[in-house]
């Protein structure tokens, strides 16, 4: 019913929006790459050739080679997935737990509302990379304690963002009106909390997607994330860093990766956030119907 | 007037904890409303009319203390438990707000919003939901119900979303409807429209009716008993027509007289001297004392007038309940 009506009405307004459709193309792109990235690869990834050491674009090498000859463009596609794997699971993890954290303090205030958010503070308090390293020496080197370290480094700005529309929302009179009529916490908290506090939430989730990515690869470059020899666009950056003169292709193809993949992720979460905005949406249609 | 009221407040005090003390927001007010009847609760802003109406409903501040007893279709809700006042508040008492532009959840279609309550509490499918919206939609005169039941706020004007939200109040078929101010963020036209409606609405449905107000042209138009509140207490309470008449309370003449009225240019209204006494530090005697215009004698300052009564069920608290001659109107 109005539910599916709506979801209908944000799809096709979404296809009506150029950057958000590119947007979407590239992250399909991603998808794709991600899933079938080994098979995509021209060379495998650990195929070192010494003849081949730091050779430019080529029609052989289209993104070149490394300093050990492994061919750039291989290890780009297959790193993909590591990519949007921290990306997306860091980032989920900061989203879930950052969002209830906010939920519950901005709604019920009072002495829960302090408790939780000092403990966010505390977390807040730490350099990003210094707090991640610190969990991940706890946890022990690998992807997945690199992907709970990040998670956990932006789950404060996640919990800070929710709980300040929360207590905006919970004033409002629409909110007094479900308590009057005798609404539970939960379903005022799901059916007018949450909806109105999505927009800001979905720009910090784009927002930190990027950052997540760029996270993972501080981590990996400290020999904390990924370990090499397997690919990371982060790490190949990294390693990258030393032959920016001679070979600008190392940094440059995993760096455009990098910067595409945030691009089409914020470029969607724009388009998202107004398109679930019935306000926006309607102005939208009232723009096209006119045109 | 011998029927069961549907909801009686005895004694009812709302105290709340502020940083610079406790503030008395409510002082033991009696007041109860018959199926039907409609209760105007009149008073400036800080009178307690709105705080008595949320302690008695149960949703008061956290902050705040509240005594007294409430009686909701012959149940205590004092002595319920937190659910079960809930639930009956929810079930069978309908809240108006004051401003349209803010009741309304802007995320969701109006219709979904109409029926919260009844898919709360009646247990209604999304389908009959849907039907029962634009049913409750077509009885609050919004034209081409079925249409708009899948708009949202935004594309509705402000006297029409208050009509959706008089809907959602009613959604339940409450026995008792609380109408905070509902008229004053519209315009006059469109103020006459919505009492109009709820009037008709009464009738037909013989809802109960507190309209919390400080608009007594509202009053006039709405009530059957008045009680008028000022500082936290009642200073005057009867039927209508008797307190319009024969206003006993001094601070009831003097708002009768600010009045605007036909024929009067606004320059002229006589305003009321002074400012409503602080919650937090209400004077012993009568709270009005300070800006009173009669000001008898030394009781009025440190002891509390009693309300006597001055007429049939007609009560006001002041110890010169009629005007002295040559004063007033």
């Amino acid at each position: 019913m109005s539910a599916d009506s709506r979801t209908r009405r944000a799809l096709s307004a979404l296809r009506h929006d150029p950057p958000a459709v590119a947007g979407a193309a590239v992250l399909l792109l991603l998808v794709v790459v991600g899933v079938a990235g080994q098979w995509l690869a021209p060379a495998g990834v650990n195929d070192v050739d010494v003849d081949q050491m730091l050779h430019p674009p080529s029609w052989a090498h289209p993104f070149g080679t490394d300093e050990l000859g492994r061919d750039v463009l291989s290890r780009v596609l297959v790193a993909a997935r590591v990519s949007l794997q921290v990306g997306v699971v860091s980032v989920g993890i900061a989203l879930l737990v950052g969002a209830t954290i906010g939920l519950i303090a901005g709604y019920y205030q009072g002495w829960v509302d302090n408790v939780l958010m000092r403990g966010m503070d505390v977390l807040f308090a730490f350099p990003v990379l210094l707090l991640a390293v610190a969990i991940v020496a706890v946890l022990g080197p690998g992807l997945l304690t690199a992907m709970i370290a990040i998670g956990v480094v932006y789950t404060p700005i996640f919990a800070r963002v929710t709980r300040a529309g929360v207590l905006s929302v919970r004033e409002q009179v629409f909110v007094r009106a479900a308590v009057s009529i005798g609404a539970s916490d939960l379903r005022i908290i799901r059916r007018h909390v949450l909806p109105n506090i999505a927009a800001p939430l979905i720009v910090q989730t784009s927002l930190s997607l990027a950052f997540a990515i760029l996270s993972e690869a501080a981590l990996s470059f400290l020999g904390l994330g990924v370990q090499p020899p397997a690919p990371a666009w982060g790490r190949m950056l990294f390693d990258g860093r030393g032959f920016v003169t001679e070979a600008w292709w190392l940094g440059f193809f995993p760096g455009a990766a990098i910067f595409l993949t945030v691009l089409a992720f914020n470029l969607v979460g724009d388009a998202l956030r107004d398109v679930l905005d019935p306000r926006q949406l309607t102005l939208g249609e009232a723009r096209r119907s006119t045109a | 007037m011998t029927a069961e009221p549907v909801l009686a407040v005895e004694d009812l005090t709302v105290t709340l904890g502020t940083r610079r003390g406790p503030a008395r927001a409510v002082a033991g007010v009696d007041w109860s409303v018959a199926p039907g009847r409609t209760l105007a609760l009149v008073g400036e802003s800080g009178s307690g009319k709105t705080m008595s109406v949320l302690a008695a409903t149960g949703l008061a501040p956290r902050t705040a203390r509240v005594t007294g007893r409430v009686r909701l279709l012959g149940e205590d809700l004092t002595a319920l438990p937190p659910q079960r006042r809930r639930v009956l508040r929810g079930r069978h008492v309908g809240f108006v707000f004051q401003d349209p532009s803010t009741s309304l959840n802007p995320v969701l279609t109006v219709g979904r919003q109409v029926t919260e309550a009844a898919e709360e509490h009646l247990g209604l499918t999304r389908r009959q939901a849907r039907d029962r919206a634009v049913e409750l939609l077509e009885l609050v005169g919004i034209p081409s119900a079925a249409r708009r039941v899948d708009e949202y706020p935004h594309q509705f004007s402000g006297g029409m979303r208050q009509r959706v939200v008089i809907a959602m109040a009613l959604a339940c078929d409450p026995a008792l409807l609380i109408a905070d101010e509902p008229t004053t963020a519209l315009d006059v036209t469109t103020q006459a429209q919505i009492v109009e409606l709820v009037a008709g609405l009464q009738e037909r449905m013989g809802t109960a009716v507190v309209w919390i107000t400080h608009d007594l042209g509202v009053v006039a138009g709405v009530a059957d008993t008045v009680a008028v509140m000022y500082g936290g207490r009642i200073v005057e309470h009867g039927p209508v027509d008797d307190v319009f008449a024969a206003p006993g309370h001094p601070y009831t003449r003097a708002l009768l007289a600010a009045r605007p009225r036909p024929g009067h240019r606004d320059a002229d209204l006589p305003a009321i001297q002074g400012s409503p006494p602080s919650p937090l530090d209400l004077p012993a005697g009568c709270a009005f004392w300070p800006r009173c215009p009669v000001r008898g004698d030394a009781r009025c300052e440190h002891e509390l007038p009693p309300l006597t009564e001055v007429g049939p069920a007609h009560r006001v608290r002041t110890f010169y309940p009629s005007p002295p001659t040559g004063e007033d109107r």
